[in-house]
């Protein structure tokens, strides 16, 4: 559980980038931090594995603050893959590079070894296990960057803008991953810009705007609320759009699902005696 | 990281940041010439005080200050080593005439640290390739210096992101005897070695995709020109240089413990 209650932020060149933000994770949780460029989601985040304190109020990984441990110790339970993984590949080969984290942690050998096929194997990297991760492409490397931070098993997973460069494939990929980790117990928390990425998944939504929290709820609710979403630059979901200009027709107008849209539309086709 | 705090250019106005920059660079190297020439405390701190009214001028103390603060640690590595040099080559006895030595020797460092702080506070990079560019030196290689001079603050800040990434995966620096430290580095080192070429690559493709090299003879929107303010500056440097090398060669410079003595 992440517990971030009343927390201010200010970078050393004076910037506040968080004006008292409050906010609760419970374990188990997919969430979405969405809001327009410097709106603070990247520096909330930092907070969730301490790699930046509060400047003011608390931030409760676990029960544990994370003014009064370190890092390394916190980054065990919560795994951060950031947006870039340029910013964290150094090694030889793809193998090593997953390992790093996995010696940093203490493991066994023989441990090591099988979470690497492990990690691997669930994105799909088996055949560059012995690549030079900056061979790969820039899809490939932020996969691997992701496998690096997966194979040590973290309870909690912070993506920073999971999307940014992957194909359709990819993220439909990703979305299944998520769901699968869900089903394990795991939290997910996901900063993204990407609408119609969140409107698939139909996460819980948190909307940030000038390093304040402006809505907090489901992502249906949120995502179909064109006042909320204006605020913090973040556009409607396309299925939701057409729903809007639909209303005449007495369809509903909170849909982000495509499924679901499909489901009753073909349900007004028929009533309407399929003309 | 505070050493490098010390030299970043702000943009303001005042009277030392619109001095011309080759004016300034002269002055700077004739101070550095004058440290040089004394390894006596009395001249230097004449120095030191010296440029202090520029600092004023300049408006920019806290920087400055914040220079010397990053300076204090190889300041004292430097009194430190010439202490004890003395110390074992002069038969394990301490003196005062050594203790001053090293002070001197520390001020000088000292000395070079604040001019240097001073001259990259107040001249923009822009202004320093002009500098260049107008004293004949090829537009390559003035535009590389210019470049290079840029990107320190981005490299830093990506150092940090790299730091923060790693630390994220159980790297913790300060762990480990002083090789494991070192060692402990090259996760970060690597990631930033190798995104500074990918941007230099990408960097040389945006500028040939913007015609980079493509007229001989080229223009500038600016130009520098001497104005009084650097005259006076140069009158200065050839004040401070004239008095330097007189003292030096007919003025017999006293230390501190024979002025005690007396």
């Amino acid at each position: 559980m992440i517990e971030v209650e009343n927390v201010h932020f200010t970078y050393p060149n004076g910037v506040e980038a968080l004006k008292g933000v409050s906010l609760t994770i419970r374990d188990g949780e997919f969430v979405a931090i969405m809001g327009q460029n410097g709106a603070g989601k990247t520096t909330l985040i930092k907070h969730f594995n301490g790699l930046l304190k509060p400047t003011k109020g608390t931030v409760r990984v676990d029960g544990v603050e994370t003014v009064k441990t370190s890092v390394a110790a916190l980054a065990r339970n919560v795994g951060f893959v950031f947006q870039n993984p340029d910013h964290q590949l150094f090694s030889e080969t793809v193998e090593e590079e997953i390992a790093f984290a996995l010696k940093n942690f203490g493991f066994d050998a023989e441990v090591i070894e099988k979470r690497i096929s492990w990690a691997l194997n669930l994105l799909g990297l088996e055949q560059y296990r012995k690549t030079s991760p900056f061979l790969l492409s820039g899809g490939e490397r932020k996969r691997v960057a992701l496998a690096s931070v997966l194979a040590w098993d973290p309870k909690t997973l912070v993506l920073d803008e999971p999307t940014i460069g992957q194909d359709y494939q990819q993220k439909e990929k990703l979305r299944q991953f998520i769901v699968q980790m869900q089903t394990q117990g795991k939290t997910v928390v996901v900063v993204t810009h990407d609408v119609e990425f969140v409107a698939e998944c139909n996460p819980r939504v948190v909307l940030m705007k000038d390093g304040k929290i402006v809505a907090d709820g489901e992502g249906r609710t949120i995502l179909t609320n064109p006042e909320i979403l204006a605020q913090s630059s973040v556009v409607l979901p396309q299925i939701t759009q057409i729903f809007m200009r639909l209303t005449p027709l007495g369809l509903p107008k909170d849909v982000i699902d495509v499924y679901e849209a499909k489901e009753i539309l073909l349900k007004c086709w028929r009533r309407s005696g399929g003309k | 990281m505070s050493v490098f705090d010390g030299l970043k250019f702000r943009r303001v106005y005042s009277p030392i940041h619109n001095l011309d920059p080759r004016m300034k660079f002269i002055y700077v190297c004739a101070v550095f010439v004058a440290a040089i020439l004394f390894g006596e405390i009395l001249p230097l701190s004449a120095l030191f005080l010296m440029q202090i009214p520029f600092v004023l001028l300049a408006g920019v103390p806290k920087e400055w200050l914040r220079s010397l603060r990053g300076a204090a640690f190889l300041a004292t590595f430097i009194f430190l080593i010439n202490i004890a040099t003395s110390f074992f080559t002069s038969g394990y006895v301490l003196t005062a005439a050594a203790i001053e030595n090293a002070a001197a020797l520390t001020l000088r460092f000292i000395v070079l640290v604040e001019a240097f702080s001073v001259f990259f506070l107040t001249t923009s990079p822009d202004h320093l390739g002009l500098a260049l560019e107008q004293s004949r030196v090829p537009y390559e290689f003035a535009f590389a210096f210019t470049t290079a001079v840029r990107f320190v603050p981005v490299l830093a800040e990506e150092a940090n992101t790299i730091m923060d990434a790693q630390k994220a995966r159980g790297l913790e620096l300060e762990k480990g005897n002083f090789m494991k430290r070192i060692r402990n580095y090259i996760p970060i080192l690597i990631p930033l070695i190798v995104s500074a070429i990918r941007r230099s690559l990408e960097l040389a493709e945006a500028m040939e995709s913007r015609a980079w090299g493509a007229s001989k003879k080229r223009t500038n929107l600016y130009s520098l020109k001497l104005h009084r303010e650097d005259f006076a500056l140069l009158a200065i440097t050839v004040a401070v240089l004239v008095v330097a090398i007189y003292v030096r060669l007919y003025v017999p410079v006293p230390t501190l413990t024979q002025l005690l003595r007396l």
